[in-house]
């Protein structure tokens, strides 16, 4: 008996080859229209802004000349913003994370808090701006200052946050906790022994990559009354301060052609730091992580 | 077991709200320049319009290098947000391209704020076309209501004149946010809506790129975005009210001549601010150069008799 009609396959072999090769093509085009697009970019940016990048426009302040404005006061205001955003979101964050996954009971209540965190991340980022313009600025009185921007930002990407991390903390094997627990060890014991160093890498690769996301935001911090033009350096968190992406929008919408070359600078500056900053986490990612 | 885990709970969040409690008690002493007497602080906070900001950006860079110790901070939230950080009282210097609404004068006068208004510079709406238009030599502003209200029913440029071509006008102009246009509202649309299908930016660059790409399009700005790119835009002369057509330039906009679309800038610095003598410098060190500073970014000086008009006013005001 034969149980394959191979003439029937035959037939039908050219038809599924065609279709294959066709898939093919239309996911490669796919990715390749995003590469190009990016590649488009890049060397735009990289060609109006490069003649511009010295170490003076690392170490001015901004001007109204363009041949002399600088972004010092901007790479120190965001340096300042992420040393507050990122202790507070790390540290808010993990412990979510850890408290739904370790701690609580499931109920109708985790149940909600989870469903409003997942919510939460698809806010656009100037809602997070009115709200941190009415609590920190004016509520808790904290004026423009860089706590009032640290920890709007902190709100803006502490969902994130505590998404990846409860991924993170998931993905460890169940057998690790059963010969944790078999051993006596409590449960606070188990968490720092056992869960943070298996899920360290993922939770910092998250908080990296979210961080990333808040060193490039504009909006929140327009709105909270970020300002544009100063030319001292902050000296502590109640300081007004600028950020990159502010200082970047403000010359892109200069009648003069001269500020747009600037701007394209200040995007490679920003484009350096993220690409800094996401290496970091790859390195984190490698370093750290261990196969079960 | 569980009850001193509550209490753990209760304990750090108290701890919290007292950190962020002393927090605020010094932010309060740092950062709050209401104005009122601190003259140790010497920080001095601007804010308002984008328009504006090139010129104060100017200004206070200049005066930064002169006076290192005071601080100038200038925010950029818009006319209309500047205004409300003003009412809030955490201005003390508002930039405006556009006058003061009677709601905002209102809630001033609520807030017991008092201010003075100070024109620092002018600009001219500029209304432009494509470069190959050979058309159009002049408007009225009769013509331009009738092009831009949603009930002109004007589709080409032959329903605005007769004899020009029969081809369709884009129309390019700013977003209903900013004050340029609420100043051509109210001076060409009067209580009209603006014509639906006309392309609103906030950037004024995607304007004049708009403008620049379409041989039929016509828009309108801020003087300095026409001067930086005159090479690729043509300026329609405007028939003024002495029936003469100008076009907008450094001399006519200055004169008045190119009227009415020559606009004043503004600046409203709140009156009990000025009792602070690095506020009163600062004032005083903006209305001096700013006719300088304006000219440098691209907008037009008012007449010098103006600015020490404007001196005098300040001084008396400050008690000097």
């Amino acid at each position: 008996m034969n149980l394959v009609d191979k003439q029937v396959i035959q037939n039908k072999m050219s038809k599924r080859l065609v279709k294959n090769q066709f898939m093919n093509k239309l996911f490669f085009s796919a990715t390749a229209f995003g590469i190009v697009v990016l590649i488009v970019l890049l060397y735009r940016v990289l060609s109006e802004g490069i003649g511009h990048l010295d170490w003076g426009f690392l170490t001015n302040f901004a001007s109204r000349f363009p041949e002399e404005a600088g972004i010092k006061a901007a790479i120190v205001g965001s340096l300042w913003l992420m040393a507050v955003t990122a202790p507070v979101s790390l540290l808010l964050g993990i412990g979510t994370a850890i408290y739904l996954e370790e701690y609580a009971s499931r109920n109708k209540f985790t149940r909600f808090i989870q469903m409003n965190i997942s919510n939460l991340a698809g806010v656009p980022s100037i809602v997070f701006g009115l709200l941190g313009l009415t609590v920190f600025v004016r509520l808790l009185e904290m004026g423009r200052s860089i706590m009032a921007g640290g920890l709007t930002m902190s709100l803006l990407i502490l969902p994130i946050i505590v998404v990846s991390s409860q991924e993170a903390i998931r993905a460890i094997p169940k057998n690790q906790y059963e010969a944790s627990f078999a051993m006596g060890a409590t449960k606070w014991q188990t968490v720092r022994r056992v869960v943070l160093p298996a899920a360290i890498p993922g939770i910092l690769t998250g908080g990296i990559l979210a961080l990333s996301r808040a060193i490039g935001e504009t909006a929140p911090l327009l709105m909270i009354g970020a300002l544009s033009f100063i030319a001292y350096l902050p000296e502590n968190v109640w300081s007004g301060f600028t950020v990159l992406p502010i200082q970047i929008f403000n010359w892109t919408g200069r009648p003069q052609e001269e500020f747009h070359l600037v701007a394209s600078t200040g995007i490679i500056v920003l484009l350096v730091i993220l690409l800094f900053m996401n290496s970091i986490a790859v390195i984190i990612r490698n370093k750290f992580s261990k196969r079960f | 077991m569980k009850s001193k885990s509550l209490i753990l709970t209760l304990g750090m969040s108290l701890l919290v709200l007292l950190l962020a409690a002393c927090g605020n008690a010094e932010g309060s002493k740092n950062s709050e320049g209401n104005g009122d007497g601190e003259k140790s602080t010497k920080e001095i906070m601007v804010d308002g319009s984008s328009t504006v900001f090139p010129i104060m950006e100017a200004v206070a860079e200049e005066y930064q290098a002169a006076n290192p110790d005071t601080r100038v901070n200038i925010g950029v939230s818009g006319s209309g947000g500047g205004f409300e950080k003003f009412v809030a009282g955490e201005t003390h210097i508002s930039n405006a391209s556009r006058p003061i609404k009677e709601e905002e004068k209102a809630l001033l006068e609520e807030n017991g704020i008092e201010y003075t208004e100070f024109e620092v510079a002018l600009d001219g709406l500029s209304i432009v076309v494509n470069k190959e238009n050979d058309w159009v030599d002049q408007l009225t502003v009769e013509e331009l209501t009738k092009m831009w209200s949603e009930d002109g029913g004007v589709k080409t440029w032959a329903d605005v004149r007769e004899g020009w071509p029969d081809k369709e006008i884009e129309f390019y102009s700013p977003g209903a946010d900013s004050g340029t246009f609420d100043y051509f509202s109210e001076v060409v649309l009067e209580d009209k809506q603006i014509r639906q299908d006309a392309s609103l930016s906030e950037d004024d660059n995607v304007l004049v790129q708009g403008v620049t790409g379409s041989p039929n399009g016509i828009g309108y700005f801020g003087y300095a975005y026409y001067a930086e790119n005159k090479d690729n835009l043509k300026v329609v002369p405007i028939v003024n009210s002495d029936g003469e057509a100008v076009k907008p330039s450094q001399e006519t906009i200055q004169s008045g001549e190119y009227n009415p679309f020559s606009r004043p800038l503004f600046i409203y610095v709140k009156n009990e601010a000025l009792q602070n003598d690095s506020v009163y410098e600062f004032t005083k060190y903006t209305l001096e150069n700013a006719g300088e500073m304006a000219k440098a970014v691209g907008y037009v000086a008012k007449p010098e008799s103006k600015y020490e008009e404007a001196l005098k006013k300040v001084e008396e005001l400050a008690g000097k």
